[in-house]
């Protein structure tokens, strides 16, 4: 086949892959939620209810799409597009199986840092477009906590740059042929998971859309698809974490032989997935101010001495 | 109540022409009528000055006297004011009323001496047009703004047919929407502070946060909170206008509503203030049925509160688990009362039907499930380390300032004081069952929750005890008041069948008089002031709920606090909207 399709095949096939799982997600966080909190979840729409994700997405396109008086119309419809996008690129670089991948650039994981950077934009803007005292409220968490997670997370990646000597993801997973990377970088690992969630301001992160709180937090406004952006957009958040989980500490598509490559990384990320939702089902929300220590006081020195460990080390061995 | 003449003399002495009458009333309270012109220096007297003070203003509020018929010799008077003050050291109430005769009543305000007098005084003021001098913000508390007339008045109609079609023109409709604009100097709110301008925010009346219809109105240094005001009223449904036209028995189900987690609590103080009128004497094994209800009904509300408190830190599980151990107790409840919420179960002079066979296996498997739960939601959390870092030092509050602003119930055991009306004033024949008053230390929102959960498990201790001992024998009074009455003679003997038919139709009348009688409710101490003009309806029906004062009490506790920490507190303090407003 013509080089050139067969990208332009990958590229559509990662992307509709990705959403799907994403959308699919919806359905698996509702019933595994109603497992761990001894009720049925959804289980009318279809057999065990697995089309109820179809009929969200009909009521969320067929709603009423509206945009207050009061917003900043051109950044409101702006804002939820960046999350999309931002996150939808970062797929690009993240290598599924040695030969599914849509670009092989050898700066992959500093383009997940720019992108994930851009991200914050989309509740800084959401937040701010609204023009709501809540949504502004989150905005300011949320931006304020994607900052400084961004921190955390950008130096506890490190320690895995240095022991492969490359920010090429593909390169990363091939040198984790004798050990997966979260046995020599677990507090990478830890710190990492810690800031994915944070990133993707899931519980016990969600302080940027605290319900309680804030109502819905920076998309308080936001209804229809719009909103649905958002919605899909955490799920999608949270696939691309767990997938760079996979790809960076536990060796992306490497498993016994009996599966195929995509197969194991799939089963991997999906593992990640319900950690996720199990966090959800499981703990309360820090406070703000909690949250930033946290990551300031613990997490910066940890991610930190991590790096400077593992230099250390590099350095003694070689 | 001994220990209280000392007091009534001391006030005779010394106030001489200022104390006007001694009144007697079934309550056996020491109620000293007190001429408005020297009630604060009374008042005060009794706070501070007096041995063994009266450190809690339990109760202030106000009697429509226009319409009455027997006033048994007491002072002339339109409209009274009637302070309850409750010591500790004495472990006893007195009354205080004054009599106000002038066309445009006024007393002085007792703010300065209660920081709780403040909404007391506002209710007063919106539902009898009382005015209080030097009140620092007398405006209406439970009706709009625009509302005519003041609602507690006999004057003042209780039906709507009696008030004719409700109408909005336009202008009106304008009008109204103009009284909703935000005004922060109205609210006696700043705009700036120092250097920085402050933001308003509008919590509520409809938000996930507030658990009811509330409004808050925050005043926010970036997410810190500088000040608080609670705009209640949204509940309000007049519960203690419609007992005056309701008889004293068909009242029972709406005193179910007033603190809707509470069920047959509700009914509780109710008909035992009934029964004090009318000097009935329920037999025990009625009395062993209410207590074993009721705590019944204390689980159900700690779970309640239970879930949604971990909810409000964003724990998203436990809500589910304790709503599903809820529905548990509602299935004893509903297999003994025919409902689930609002069961109405309580009648004068006993409870409506005895316990269904194979009630005890019911309590039983129940008593053996649940400890299991409780120990779940331990480790779940009271013990989980995020769980702390939220509610550890947050909304903290001493035992002195909890006393001045009227605090009961967990609230006030949160702070160290071992005080529970079950043990210091047993009713019911509480003085015969074996439990413990748990109390915490700090006074924070995790000494609150802590001890609620240490309730639950003495809630299920009491009702072992009743399992294990129901005593035998009839579950209603045969009082000829008790409403409706035992039935096995009705068909045979004149008499009773009379008796049958004027309490149910007509309902019972009660011998004039009055009598209040609280219960340690689920959420503080609740009780219900009557006063009976000798007819089949109440006179007068004043209810004490704890959540009124616990409200009032939020904005005091959260200043400097953050936003999540107002949540944290809003749960911890476990407030029912309707038992506010009522």
């Amino acid at each position: 086949m013509n080089p050139i399709w067969a990208h332009i095949l990958t590229l559509v096939l990662v992307l509709l892959v990705m959403v799907t799982i994403a959308a699919g997600l919806i359905y698996v966080e509702r019933r595994m939620l109603a497992v761990w909190q001894d009720r049925l979840g959804p289980n009318r729409v279809g057999p065990f209810g697995l089309l109820q994700v179809m009929a969200d997405m009909i009521k969320i396109f067929f709603k009423e799409d509206w945009i207050p008086k009061f917003a900043d119309k051109r950044v409101f419809v702006l804002a939820p597009m960046i999350v999309m996008i931002s996150i939808l690129m970062t797929f690009a670089v993240i290598p599924f199986t040695p030969l599914i991948s849509v670009v092989n650039l050898n700066i992959g994981l500093l383009f997940f840092l720019a992108m994930s950077s851009l991200g914050a934009y989309s509740i800084v803007l959401a937040g701010w477009a609204s023009n709501n005292k809540y949504s502004l409220l989150g905005a300011i968490r949320g931006s304020a906590q994607m900052l400084s997670y961004e921190v955390f997370m950008g130096l506890s990646l490190m320690g895995v740059v240095v022991m492969a000597g490359s920010f090429n993801l593909h390169d990363i997973v091939m040198a984790q042929n004798k050990v997966w990377y979260f046995i020599p970088q677990i507090v990478g690992f830890v710190v990492f998971f810690i800031a994915g969630i944070a990133e993707t301001h899931r519980l016990p992160f969600d302080i940027p859309e605290a319900e309680s709180e804030l109502v819905a937090g920076y998309h308080s406004e936001y209804s229809g698809m719009k909103f649905g952006m958002f919605f899909v957009g955490e799920y999608l958040g949270i696939t691309l974490i767990s997938a760079l989980i996979v790809t960076l500490y536990f060796g992306g598509w490497r498993g016994p032989h009996f599966l195929p490559p995509v197969i194991w990384f799939l089963i991997k990320m999906f593992v990640f997935i319900l950690i996720f939702i199990l966090m959800r089902a499981s703990l309360p929300r820090p406070r703000y101010d909690q949250l930033m220590s946290y990551g300031w006081k613990i997490l910066l020195p940890l991610s930190l001495l991590n790096l400077l460990i593992t230099g250390a080390c590099v350095l003694y061995f070689k | 109540m001994s220990g209280t003449d000392d007091i009534v003399s001391a006030l005779q002495n010394g106030f001489g022409a200022g104390f006007l009458k001694l009144q007697n009333t079934k309550d056996e309270f020491p109620t000293c009528w007190i001429s408005g012109d020297c009630i604060i220096e009374v008042l005060s007297f009794l706070k501070n000055t007096v041995d063994r003070p009266f450190k809690m203003l339990h109760d202030l509020s106000a009697i429509d006297e226009q319409a009455r018929n027997y006033r048994g010799g007491q002072p002339d008077s339109r409209f009274t004011i009637v302070y309850t003050l409750l010591s500790f050291e004495r472990n006893s109430f007195i009354r205080l009323k004054v009599p106000l005769i002038s066309e445009k009543p006024s007393v002085k305000t007792a703010t300065n001496i209660w920081s709780s007098a403040n909404w007391y005084e506002r209710e007063v003021y919106d539902m009898f047009g009382v005015h209080f001098d030097g009140h620092p913000y007398l405006k209406r508390i439970l009706m709009p703004e625009s509302w005519k007339g003041h609602p507690l008045q006999k004057c003042h109609p209780a039906r709507a047919t009696e008030m004719g079609p409700f109408q909005l023109p336009e202008d009106k409709q304008e009008e109204e929407q103009a009284l909703l604009q935000f005004k922060p100097e109205e609210w006696g709110l700043d705009q700036v502070s120092g250097d920085d301008e402050l933001m308003f925010l509008n919590l509520g009346p409809q938000h996930p946060g507030t658990h009811g219809v509330l409004r808050l109105v925050l005043q926010l240094d970036g997410e810190h909170i500088v000040n608080v005001v609670p705009d209640i009223g949204f509940h309000h449904r007049g519960a203690e206008k419609m007992a005056e036209r309701q008889s004293w028995h068909t009242y029972i189900p709406y005193t179910d509503r007033v603190e809707y987690l509470g069920g047959v609590m509700n009914n509780f103080p109710y008909v035992m203030a009934v029964e004090k009128l009318a000097g009935i004497e329920v037999p025990p094994r009625a009395q062993v049925i209410r207590i074993m209800m009721s705590e019944l009904f204390r689980i159900s509300s700690h779970l309640v509160w239970y879930g949604t408190f971990a909810q409000d830190l964003g724990m998203m599980t436990p809500v589910f688990l304790t709503f599903y151990d809820r529905e548990k107790i509602f299935d004893i409840v509903s297999a003994v009362c025919g409902d689930r919420m609002h069961p109405n179960w309580f009648r004068i002079g006993g409870v409506t039907q005895d316990l269904p066979k194979g009630w005890d296996t019911m309590i039983r498997d129940f008593l053996d499930y649940f400890p299991k739960q409780l120990k779940l939601y331990d480790k779940m959390v009271m013990k989980n380390s995020l769980f702390k870092a939220r509610t550890v030092g947050i909304g903290v509050y001493t035992t002195e300032e909890a006393i001045d602003w009227g605090i009961t119930g967990p609230g006030l055991r949160a702070t160290g004081f071992e005080w529970d009306f079950r043990k210091k004033q047993p009713y019911s024949g509480f003085e015969n069952f074996e439990f413990d008053i748990p109390t915490g230390e700090n006074g924070d929102c995790y000494d609150r929750a802590w001890v609620r959960v240490e309730e639950m498990r003495q809630s299920l201790r009491i009702i072992e005890q009743c399992l294990k001992n129901m005593p035998e024998g009839d579950y209603k009074s045969s009082h000829p008041v008790t409403t409706p009455p035992r039935k096995e003679k009705t068909m045979y003997d004149i008499e009773t069948l009379i008796n049958h038919f004027l309490n149910v139709t007509w309902g019972p009348v009660i011998p004039p008089n009055e009598a209040i009688f609280g219960v340690e409710a689920t959420k503080g101490y609740n009780s219900y002031y009557l006063i009976s003009d000798g007819s089949t309806t109440s006179y007068r029906t004043r209810i004490r709920t704890p959540s009124f004062p616990h409200l009032q009490f939020v904005p005091y506790i959260s200043r400097g606090y953050t936003i999540p920490d107002l949540m944290a507190i809003l749960g911890s303090v476990d407030y029912v909207l309707s038992d506010v407003d009522r």
